[in-house]
């Protein structure tokens, strides 16, 4: 059985299509020091430091866990770098929570972040090695042929995706840290902007943000008289390769794997009833409705009535991105980390603006590669 | 040009003998050690260049003199896209009135911002408020042209990286493009599942064996799902191409490829395809022999048949 573990202090940076005014290190900083300060920490009082980015290629900065170690105060303590594509902010905060669950620390700082604006996303996803003609422009290219399979199979309406955009972006507003902040969005705003990968709109992909967010993890002795932790209740990661055979690519097997066991670790059969909120990693509008069905909030086929029924807005039932998620915020390698650490924020009372009344236990989500690779936890008010 | 050209020239032999006082003559000494001063006004504030007299009420200045810099602000600027003979810099640049930290006046200076060619427009980094520094000649005399110009902080620099790669494609990726050389598909049959991959991989990814059985399959189709692409990609013929998983006929994993000869608004879900080769004698051991997938004249696959590889 796991040991306790707990976030005590949370840090984000202000995302931006560009931080010219920061280094690299300089940003890590910026939310590192946050969550330090949060804890009420130095980096004197870490026992180690988990990073985490999306590909080196990114920013072109090869191992950049050996260049950050010392901005992270991590002279002479152990460092780690975890890299699982997009999912890769979630897994970090896995691989930092398994460090305390497994009683090896008592205090780890885990860092993630994604600095955009260096060079392009799509060029660094699309780098093309001779003989194998991929065909795949960007992430939206992947993910847009098996959008369309999900309308096809659910039968749901053109408008979900719109919602969904609308929806994101209006939650964005309340929160300081976003990107995205477009004052009056709206449907008609969002089907006015150009057709990128149909059956994707502009509107309807994330951005491309430079950002960083931290969180300071604790044991259960280091997390003693500290003001509102966030319980984990459960943690899980799994992965399947992105071609096979029968693969359910709308719906992959190990995103529902991993779900089944996150809420097993947290006693949950029913997650829309008994998760107060949820931050999803929502790249694209329409992975909304295609995770509400692969994370069970609801039946297969039935996650775009969910969104259409407003079930997933900020004064729904079962609020799904508070924080304006990834359509509002991407900074890539950070993006899952942000997920965990709203989630955290949430059943600690501190939201802020985002704040969804009396959340107890919330979901924090990732997913990388082509829908491959999946990081989850549940992390609650009481001490599990 | 010879109407215009001067043909009088007055100057005093040897130049003026200028007496610049105590306080010009002050900031004068500091520009040769390299220094920017100022001189503080009866009022508190800063006052660069140094005058004998606040600007503002003629009252006589104090005798303290402050050092400013070399940190400066633009505080406003005037582009100069076809530089004189007579100007500082012979490309385009900028006159700003430029404020010293620590001044409380600007002084005006030329902005060097780099390379522009004649009639170049403001570059767009050019703004109030962007953070300069003083570049100062090697030699100095005195004078305000000991600063050569200001040029902006660095905030960015250009990190030009390549690396290169051969890259062996692998036993089963030229077994698959020897097939494609001569206008075959070749696939692999799982020992176990029974599933037949295309391209062959050599390995069954559910049942993590070796395959060996190979397979050729038909260069025919359908395609599964799609996406319309209306962002440009040199290998697409067009804005928009359609990316589409295609399941070759005798095949149980879709590849994706691109779909052309048919406008992008009329590619379906279940529609049936072909390969189109390009002409033999261009034929080499490349996916570049099939130019992409057209449409075949027959009917559409119902979904339910094609449901299960989505």
């Amino acid at each position: 059985m796991a040991n306790p573990c707990a976030v005590i202090g949370v840090g984000q940076t202000e995302y931006r299509t560009k931080r010219l005014d920061v280094s690299i290190a300089g940003l890590v900083r910026e939310a590192a020091l946050r969550a330090l300060e949060d804890a009420d920490l130095t980096f004197g009082d870490i026992d180690a430091v988990v990073i985490g980015k999306a590909p080196d290629l990114f920013e072109g900065v090869m191992m950049p866990e050996a260049y950050l170690a010392d901005a992270l105060g991590a002279r002479g303590k152990p460092v780690m770098r975890v890299h699982t594509a997009g999912s890769v902010g979630g897994s970090t905060a896995l691989v930092a929570a398994g460090l305390i669950q497994g009683g090896v620390h008592d205090r780890v700082l885990v860092v993630a972040y994604e600095k955009q604006s260096e060079s392009n996303a799509t060029w660094a996803l699309s780098t093309h090695p001779p003989m194998t003609a991929s065909l795949v422009v960007g992430a939206g290219g992947y993910f847009a042929p098996h959008i369309r399979s999900y309308i096809r199979r659910s039968g749901a309406p053109d408008h979900i995706g719109t919602l969904v955009a609308v929806k994101d972006r209006v939650n964005a507003l309340r929160n300081p840290y976003a990107h995205l902040k477009i004052e009056g969005i709206s449907r008609e705003m969002v089907e006015m902007t150009p057709m990128l990968w149909e059956p994707l709109r502009y509107l309807e992909t994330c951005p491309s943000s430079d950002g960083a967010a931290a969180m300071v993890l604790a044991s259960e002795s280091a997390a003693r008289g500290v003001n509102r932790p966030a319980w984990v209740h459960g943690a899980a990661m799994r992965s399947e390769p992105i071609f096979f055979a029968g693969r359910d690519t709308v719906n992959p097997q190990a995103g529902k794997d991993c779900a089944a066991d996150v809420y097993g670790q947290a006693g949950i059969t029913d997650p829309r009833r008994e998760l107060d909120c949820a931050e999803v990693y929502v790249p694209f509008s329409w992975y909304e409705p295609m995770w509400l069905e692969n994370l069970g909030f609801c039946g297969e086929g039935e996650g775009w009535k969910l969104t259409e029924q407003g079930a997933t807005a900020f004064e729904g039932d079962i609020p799904w991105n508070p924080s304006g998620g990834v359509l509002s915020s991407n900074p890539i390698g950070a993006s899952g980390l942000i997920r965990f650490a709203e989630a955290a924020q949430q059943v600690r009372g501190l939201a802020g603006d985002c704040q969804v009344e009396g959340a107890r236990r919330a979901l924090g989500h990732a997913y990388g590669g082509g829908a491959q690779f999946y990081a989850m936890w549940v992390v609650g008010t009481e001490k599990p | 040009m010879s109407s215009s050209a001067p043909n009088h020239a007055l100057e005093f032999p040897g130049g003026y003998t200028r007496s610049v006082g105590p306080v010009i003559g002050r900031f004068l000494t500091e520009l040769r050690d390299g220094r920017l001063v100022g001189v503080r006004t009866a009022s508190g504030r800063v006052v660069v260049p140094p005058t004998e007299y606040d600007p503002e009420d003629g009252s006589a200045v104090t005798g303290e003199f402050v050092e400013v810099g070399p940190d400066c602000t633009v505080e406003s600027w005037s582009w100069v896209p076809r530089p004189r003979r007579s100007h500082p810099l012979q490309r385009p640049f900028a006159w700003a009135l430029i404020r010293p930290d620590g001044a409380d006046t600007a002084l005006l200076h030329a902005l060097d911002l780099g390379v522009f060619e004649e009639g170049a427009k403001p570059p767009r980094e050019l703004r109030t408020g962007m953070r300069v520094r003083p570049k100062w000649r090697s030699e100095r005399s005195g004078g305000i042209g000991d600063i050569e110009c200001f040029r902006p902080d660095i905030a960015m620099i250009n990190d030009s990286r390549r690396t290169e790669y051969h890259l062996p494609p692998g036993r089963a990726l030229e077994r698959f493009l020897e097939g494609i050389a001569e206008g075959r598909f070749l696939g692999h049959r799982c020992g176990v599942c029974g599933k037949v991959y295309v391209p062959l991989k050599g390995l069954c990814p559910v049942d993590g064996v070796p395959t060996t059985e190979e397979v050729e399959v038909r260069d025919t189709g359908t395609v599964t799902t799609f996406a319309v692409n209306n962002i440009p990609d040199p290998r697409a013929p067009e804005v928009p191409f359609v990316s589409a998983y295609i399941l070759l006929d005798g095949s149980d994993l879709a590849m994706l490829a691109l779909v052309a000869g048919v406008p992008a608004d009329q590619v379906r879900m279940g529609m049936r395809v072909r390969a189109e080769w390009r002409p033999r004698e261009e034929w080499g051991a490349t996916m570049a022999n099939i130019k992409w997938f057209a449409p075949l004249d027959e009917p559409d696959v119902p979904f339910a048949a094609i449901k299960d590889h989505l």
